[in-house]
């Protein structure tokens, strides 16, 4: 079992997360890439996507839109420009999301590319089932 | 001398003005609670950013091959004043010292031979620098229509103001606005833009320094971070602005509610004295009629 490792997800509106989890992904300007406890410092720039945390057996994922990860021995911060969990997002702008990243996908030209528009597909995907799921119940 | 019914219309239009300023202290101290959450939300990701920016700036800061947002174009011929203040008034001195402060800054500058140029942000400034710098001011930019400062706001802001740097319009540019200490407290503050202001830690310990891997090179960070810290820095000023604005109107209203307290209490005491004076004149002419029979 790797040790938990303190991960802060920072918008400049608030604090969006912070916990101690197993791992966390994040779209790194280079790829995604996934840090776990005691990885060594790191200095990120990241690309629009999806930071996925893992803890325990449950996930979440937050929308970044930009921003850099810090890696330090006292943990991980996310500083976000925009940084939304499923919740901040209606069906609506879900589905706007969609076309938006599967016209990304046409475009794309590299294997690169594709890998991004579609990793950002698969997450806007994944929010519209949790929306879904979740909207039904609250009423 | 006022007659009573004077008196009775003058004390129920000041009680009336009371309960205006009353309900403007009530609204003043909701909207600073909810402004003051706001400020302090902001400020993890403006300590976080500023942390990462002082180390690597610090080792830039002295480098040939520094960002120019970091290192300055070179010369200080040409400076922009950002003056953020508040789009309403009736709050005390708030808009007031910013603007003073800004326009000492300016006259200082243009005594010693430099061009001013002048962004300023909310009304209230516009109004007041506009009657002596009429001509300097490039821009204003307002947030009357926007109820909740975002982020999105600032970065507007702050891509102009980048804007500016990157075509040579301006060599320095410094952001003022009113730091909130507290309710009756308000100070207002200069903060240099560009270039970016790098504190270096002197006690560091050449040993606390982590080495860190950089993705996908110190210099592209850098690069990246520089133009996000300046929407940063205005975006907390902006939420420092907005506390500080409502502060200082609730306890400027706090102070009218006490004013027209005590002129309240004046202007009664006055009338009762009249109407007393009125009354023993009504009975010496009853009891001297009297006599008279």
């Amino acid at each position: 079992m790797a040790e938990a490792i303190k991960v802060e997800i920072v918008s400049p509106e608030s604090l969006v997360f912070s916990q101690d989890v197993n791992s966390v992904t994040v779209p790194g300007s280079e790829g995604y890439f996934t840090i776990m406890g005691e990885h060594a410092p790191l200095m990120s720039i990241l690309k629009p996507g999806f930071v996925t945390v893992v803890q325990d057996k449950d996930d979440s994922s937050f929308y970044v839109g930009g921003g850099f990860v810090d890696v330090s021995p006292d943990g991980v911060s996310i500083l976000a420009e925009i940084a939304k969990t499923s919740a901040d997002f209606s069906v609506e702008q879900i589905e706007q999301e969609i076309e938006n990243a599967k016209k990304q996908l046409q475009l794309s030209k590299n294997d690169e590319d594709t890998g991004v528009a579609q990793a950002v597909l698969d997450g806007f995907n994944n929010f519209a089932d949790e929306v879904k799921n979740m909207k039904p119940s609250g009423f | 001398m006022a007659s009573l019914k004077d008196l009775k219309t003058r004390i129920d239009s000041v009680k009336s003005t009371q309960k205006i300023t009353k309900a403007m202290q009530m609204v003043a101290s909701a909207k600073l609670r909810k402004a003051q959450e706001a400020a302090e939300s902001s400020r993890p990701y403006a300590v976080r950013m500023g942390k990462v920016l002082n180390g690597l700036g610090a080792a830039y800061a002295t480098r040939d091959d520094a960002p120019k947002l970091l290192s300055g174009s070179g010369s200080d011929q040409t400076h922009l004043l950002v003056v953020a203040t508040a789009e309403r008034g009736l709050c005390g001195g708030f808009n007031s010292s910013i603007a003073r402060f800004a326009r000492d800054h300016a006259n200082d500058l243009l005594a010693r031979g430099k061009n001013v140029k002048i962004i300023t942000i909310g009304k209230k400034g516009n109004d007041n620098l506009r009657r002596s710098f009429k001509d300097n001011i490039i821009e204003h930019i307002s947030l009357r229509e926007i109820k909740k400062v975002g982020y999105a706001d600032a970065l507007t802001i702050g891509e102009k103001v980048i804007g500016l740097f990157e075509s040579g319009e301006i060599d320095v540019a410094t952001l003022f606005f009113s730091q909130f200490k507290s309710v009756i407290s308000q100070i207002p503050t200069a903060h240099q833009l560009i270039p970016a202001k790098v504190e270096v830690d002197e006690n560091a310990n050449s040993d606390d320094v982590i080495s860190y891997d950089y993705e996908p090179d110190e210099a592209t960070i850098l690069a990246d971070l520089l133009p996000r810290n300046i929407s940063v820095q205005i975006f907390s000023a902006l939420l420092e602005n907005g506390a500080g604005e409502m502060g200082a109107k609730m306890s400027a209203m706090d102070n009218a509610s006490r004013n027209a307290g005590d002129m309240i209490n004046r202007l009664t005491l006055n009338y009762n004295r009249q109407r007393q004076a009125q009354i023993t004149k009504e009975l010496i002419e009853i009891i001297s009629g009297a006599e008279a029979l």
